[in-house]
């Protein structure tokens, strides 16, 4: 079953126009990048956007940085939206389910199936934007890395500012105005200790984040490795894939409940945003932590030194509650539901 | 009789406060061409929906092939090709494709020797698409997804046919290949179980008919006994007035050349050999025989979709009801 799954969606011309426009994002602002030589302050836009003017090597994890605050997840809610609810409406669903296609086994390929489309859609990017990157900017020295990346808050920050803003507008900034202490753009104040997050106590945090700081500082002048850089990129992708498997489970799980993939689709993406804009509201601070997009960001430590991996864990393990709790659900409604489309 | 390969007790649905299925009692014997006739909107969907596992009953038990659904339905499934409520195939897959993802979809049990392209050519030379093209179903005429629906369901060479409205969409050409091929199928030992709300259809196909009202099966029967003879017979005569004169008060309705006798000893012949005697002449002398469609106005609302169906439901209070039609078939088979 999951073979024929995987035929569908590589047969479906949809995935391919999903994955070329996802791609082609990044490359369009490649070009306007290179032809203006404009790139933002560095911790604004985009993270890494004013990297990689210096070494093309790093416009991978620019182009990451530019499908991850919406392009990607609406592809990815379009997809698993789609999966059921989509034979549902198309009628095509009782045909399997009397084939016989078990019910458990037709939702496990399906889930098979969306997380084979994330990780070659993340591939796909990744791969085209560093041959983009590469070609217009040259393979370069990437060790411009740790300047380019916001500081821990500001990783938090970013969150908000590449979110509903559309991420990384490549034009100037007042650069005045603009840049309060290399800080986030979105005017989230720098001042705001131990406020991110309601998980560690504020000692902690202070702790993490002088650890970030300092490490920052100290690699100012190191270049990264061309193998050390692959390995932080490919954890930069691996985590990426997972925190769009959260995505992928709430459209998969709204996809049993409706008939329409447009309502799973919409349902997904509106979840979403409610929870961009829980993260950066301070009052909400009590909930933030176990948000689904709350860690969505934390990739960007990989590209610290050392990695700085609080954020990385906390976020591995709240999508993995998020995948388990909603594909469980799923499997309870589907399961026990009465097929009458 | 022969065992029966579809049986349900007290099968009852309910979707919130509406009554889909009320309480029915379905029996469909091995190599029965099964008609289930009733209105739109009267519930037939819904119960063959239920038969496949699909709807789950809110009351009754269901038995497909010695086999109690839902509790194992994936074990009967396999011996079931099944048509619900119109094709469906993936639009911008050709049929060809399009069954050969529903083949691959099946258990792997369906391996009988045959590769699956064979098996995906023949069902399409069965259903008369054996030289489409690489047309994407959503090129497709409504006949040639529906020929393509039936494709699906006899792929895996089914024991048990289970088809809803299966000619709709079908030209008069058409119709008649799909009643020839369930004709063949069902002497090749295939039982049929085909919903619609056509008589007709039903008419021409089917030796046993259940007919179903506003989720309710008011009469299942042999389709012969149901159009059994009245006891009166029709006269045509190019004289009309001459037979009303012989015949006397046996007459008991006229239209222009044709009388309804009521009460004749001894049949036709003896009836014939009256009138001729009388210097009557005769263009031609039947038993009146109950049409399936009378039987059926009789028994059922005009489509339990309007308003009118409620009245008529109260109209006919106290009339035919399914337990006189259950003991008949019980009856007639036990």
């Amino acid at each position: 079953m999951i073979r024929v799954e995987l035929l569908k969606l590589v047969r479906r011309p949809r995935t391919w126009v999903a994955v070329g426009l996802l791609c082609l994002l990044p490359a369009i602002v490649a070009v306007f990048l290179a032809t203006t030589r404009i790139s933002p302050p560095p911790g604004q836009g985009a993270a890494f956007l004013s990297a990689v003017l210096q070494s093309g090597s790093l416009y991978p994890a620019a182009a990451l940085a530019l499908v991850l605050p919406i392009f990607l997840p609406v592809a990815v809610a379009v997809v698993a939206g789609d999966s059921v609810a989509g034979e549902s409406s198309q009628g095509t669903l009782r045909y399997l389910l009397v084939r016989p296609v078990r019910r458990t086994s037709l939702l496990l390929a399906k889930l098979v199936a969306v997380v084979v489309f994330v990780v070659g859609t993340v591939l796909a990017v990744a791969g085209t934007s560093y041959v983009v990157g590469v070609s217009l900017f040259g393979a370069g020295d990437p060790v411009a890395v740790v300047q380019a990346l916001p500081e821990v808050t500001g990783g938090d920050d970013a969150v908000a500012g590449t979110g509903p803003s559309g991420g990384g507008q490549p034009q100037q900034q007042p650069a005045a105005g603009g840049q309060v202490g290399g800080q986030g753009a979105a005017g989230a104040p720098a001042a705001r200790p131990g406020a991110d997050t309601g998980d560690t106590t504020a000692a902690d945090d202070q702790a993490a984040r002088e650890r970030a700081q300092s490490s920052v500082s100290s690699l100012s002048g190191d270049a990264l490795g061309p193998a050390d850089l692959a390995a932080r990129m490919l954890g930069a992708m691996v985590y990426v894939t997972v925190s769009m498997l959260g995505v992928a489970a709430i459209a998969l799980f709204l996809s049993t409940v409706t008939t329409s993939s447009l309502g799973a689709t919409l349902g997904a993406l509106a979840a979403l945003i409610t929870s961009q804009v829980l993260v950066s509201l301070d009052a909400a601070s009590s909930v933030t932590p176990y948000l689904p997009t709350r860690y969505w960001l934390a990739w960007i430590d990989f590209f610290r030194d050392p990695i700085f991996l609080r954020d990385i864990t906390a976020g591995l393990w709240l999508q993995a509650g998020y995948v388990v709790v909603l594909m469980l659900a799923a499997w309870a409604n589907f399961a026990t539901k009465d097929v009458t489309s | 009789m022969s065992r029966l390969v579809i049986e349900t007790r007290g099968l009852t649905k309910r979707f919130g406060a509406h009554v889909a299925v009320d309480d029915v009692d379905l029996h469909v014997a091995e190599g029965d061409r099964y008609g289930f006739l009733g209105p739109n909107g009267s519930g037939k969907t819904t119960m063959v929906r239920m038969l496949l596992g699909l709807v789950y009953a809110t009351r009754g038990e269901i038995t497909v092939l010695g086999r109690p659904v839902p509790a194992k339905v994936a074990e009967v499934l396999p011996e079931i090709g099944a048509m619900v409520e119109g094709p469906a195939a993936y639009p911008h897959l050709s049929g060809r494709a399009n069954l050969a993802l529903l083949d691959a979809s099946g258990p792997r049990r369906s391996r009988d020797g045959r590769r699956r392209r064979d098996r995906v050519e023949e069902v399409l030379e069965r259903v008369g698409l054996g030289a489409v093209d690489r047309r994407p179903v959503r090129a497709y005429s409504l006949g040639m997804r529906q020929r393509l629906g039936l494709a699906g369901a006899l792929l895996n060479r089914p024991r048990l046919l289970v088809l809803d409205e299966p000619t709709n969409g079908l030209d008069p050409h058409g119709i008649r290949e799909v009643r020839d091929l369930l004709g063949d199928l069902n002497a090749g030992g295939t039982t049929v179980f085909l919903s619609s709300h056509l008589l007709a259809e039903i008419e021409a196909l089917c030796t046993t008919v259940g007919v179903v009202d506003r989720g309710r099966l008011v009469l299942e029967d042999d389709l012969d006994a149901v159009r059994g003879p009245t006891g009166r017979l029709v006269v045509r005569t190019p004289d009309p007035d001459a037979a009303a004169r012989v015949l006397g008060r046996a007459v008991a309705e006229r239209y222009d050349h044709t009388l309804v006798v009521d009460g004749a000893p001894g049949g036709p012949p003896a009836l014939a050999r009256h009138l001729v005697e009388h210097g009557v002449p005769l263009d031609g002398l039947v038993e009146q025989r109950r049409s399936l469609e009378d039987v059926v106005v009789d028994l059922t609302g005009p489509g339990s979709d309007t308003k009118r169906s409620r009245e008529h439901a109260d109209r006919r209070a106290g009339g035919f009801d399914a337990d006189t039609a259950r003991a008949r078939r019980n009856g007639a088979r036990p």
